[in-house]
């Protein structure tokens, strides 16, 4: 599949060979990704506990851990689907949970500035989560048309780009029902990349999926990045995939960062008790 | 009625019959397009984040559903004397059934998964284009096959017009009944006429709910 660049990017970047290397954070200086003593609470239930993190510019990580470790919510933190009980989370610097009021200080963000702060992140879901109602060219164009004002053609000529890219040309005209989950995954990755993502999220997304069916979205998503430059944020079982795509695996536990490191690493010679515990269990 | 059934007169009342029918069918069908315009509005109304929204829809829905259509009729009609009774009856069948129909609606609207939302809110698409483009069209789908059923409930109570001097086809039947004291007749046609329009369309209801997969 896909070894020409992807007709994604403005510029035609690619990751870094090197799986260690971390790319320099552009401009600003600040990593793209930033959670600042983030908290989140469910009533009494403390999921995340004071989590900080980054996430530079181009790294594809890999969030592992077991279940309940909070690494979802991480996701769904940043793609906004949740709020923050406490602390910030920063896109290049800039606040993605919070506004900034007219003395500076932070206060939390409205729907409106959520709308604008997360066009830059995209997510794929576990369930796929396609509009039933749309044929599959429509679940692509549907956001590049009505939320960053494309043109209609322009955005029927990139959909169609998108499912050669993801291998689905003919189901064009299909509908989600026809697919087979793969396929609707498939379709579910063109339609976030159609926005153009700056961030793009990855959520068990190959856990809902039959087993000979995993191999072909994992080689589609390795193939994302390594051709392109988004930022890539997945949480996975799938220690293939950490291993094969990811420079940077995060290691969870109860709402916290055990351990960080390369695959190389954390797969081989873990440090932390947990770390091996976990990796015993799913390895 | 000792005198069994006097063929003559069911067919000298048919004519009549059948122009009531077509009030009544009027009746419904418009009250039924009321219901489902003005159901989908209480319904997205219901779930506006503003309590000062969805509190006030709320008694509204509870007195209407609390009180009989009859009454609301009779109501209507003594408060607005100078709206033409087809008007009122079709308006009061209307919001009568919509405080049903947005329950349907409401019904359809939490049937559509999570994930849609999310995937919307994923994708930045304003709560406008949500509704419009991903949410109606699936919960809408959803409920058609209820839509169906209030639609032929409220064509079996277009009778109630007739207190409000709506010239339904019960109306008719009563008057010609009275005038030529053959009750039996008209009433047995009448009744015919009601089944013979609500099975076949409860039958082709229930057709369309096999084939949305209910």
């Amino acid at each position: 599949m896909a070894t020409e660049p992807l007709p994604l990017q403005k510029t035609a970047a690619t990751a870094p060979e090197d799986a260690v290397a971390v790319p320099a954070p552009r401009d600003s200086g600040h990593p793209l990704v930033r959670f600042d003593k983030v908290v989140k609470r469910y009533g009494d239930h403390v999921v995340l506990d004071q989590l900080d993190f980054t996430v530079e510019r181009g790294e594809h990580v890999t969030l592992i851990g077991p279940s309940g470790s909070g690494k979802t919510t991480i996701l769904r933190l940043l793609m906004t689907l949740e709020k923050v009980s406490d602390g910030v989370i920063r896109i290049n610097g800039d606040p993605l949970t919070h506004m900034q009021a007219a003395d500076g200080s932070l206060k939390p963000a409205s729907e409106k500035h959520l709308r604008e702060a997360r066009k830059k992140i995209g997510m794929v879901f576990q369930q796929f989560n396609l509009f039933p109602n749309m044929k599959v060219l429509q679940n692509i164009t549907e956001a590049p048309v009505n939320v960053l004002g494309m043109d209609r053609d322009k955005a029927e000529t990139r959909a169609r780009e998108l499912l050669d890219l993801v291998g689905l040309s003919a189901k064009v005209d299909a509908h989600p029902s026809q697919l087979s989950g793969g396929q609707q995954q498939r379709v579910a990755i063109a339609r976030a990349l159609a926005m153009e993502p700056e961030i793009l999220l990855l959520d068990e997304v190959t856990s809902a999926l039959d087993p000979e069916l995993v191999a072909g979205v994992l080689e589609l998503l390795g193939d994302i990045a390594r051709n392109t430059d988004i930022t890539m944020l997945c949480v996975t079982h799938e220690m293939n995939f950490a291993r094969d795509v990811s420079e940077k695996v995060l290691m969870f536990d109860a709402g916290r960062v055990v351990e960080s490191g390369s695959p190389e690493k954390i797969f081989s010679d873990p440090e932390h008790e947990r770390t091996r515990e976990f990796l015993n269990a799913v390895l | 009625m000792n005198e069994g059934f006097d063929w003559n007169a069911a067919g000298d009342a048919l004519p009549l019959i059948l122009q009531g029918f077509k009030v009544t069918l009027l009746a419904t069908v418009l009250g039924t397009l009321v219901a489902a315009v003005l159901g989908l509005a209480i319904a997205v109304a219901g779930r506006a984040p503003s309590r000062f929204v969805t509190v006030p829809v709320k008694v509204v829905m509870e007195f209407i559903r609390s009180t009989p259509l009859l009454v609301q009729l009779v109501g209507a009609a003594a408060l607005f004397t100078s709206v033409e009774p087809l008007t009122i009856g079709i308006v009061v069948l209307g919001i009568h059934y919509a405080t049903y129909t947005s329950e349907v609606y409401r019904a359809g609207i939490d049937g559509v998964p999570k994930g849609q939302w999310e995937a919307c809110r994923a994708l930045s698409m304003t709560p406008r284009r949500t509704w419009q483009a991903v949410i109606l069209p699936q919960a809408v789908r959803n409920v058609l096959p209820a839509l169906g059923n209030y639609a032929i409930s409220m064509f079996k109570e277009t009778p109630f017009l007739a207190v409000i001097t709506v010239q339904e086809m019960v109306f008719e039947a009563r008057k010609y009944g009275g005038d030529h004291f053959a009750y039996t007749e008209v009433f047995t046609l009448a009744g015919l006429v009601f089944l013979v329009a609500s099975y076949p369309t409860s039958l082709l209801m229930r057709k369309l709910e096999k084939r949305l997969g209910h």
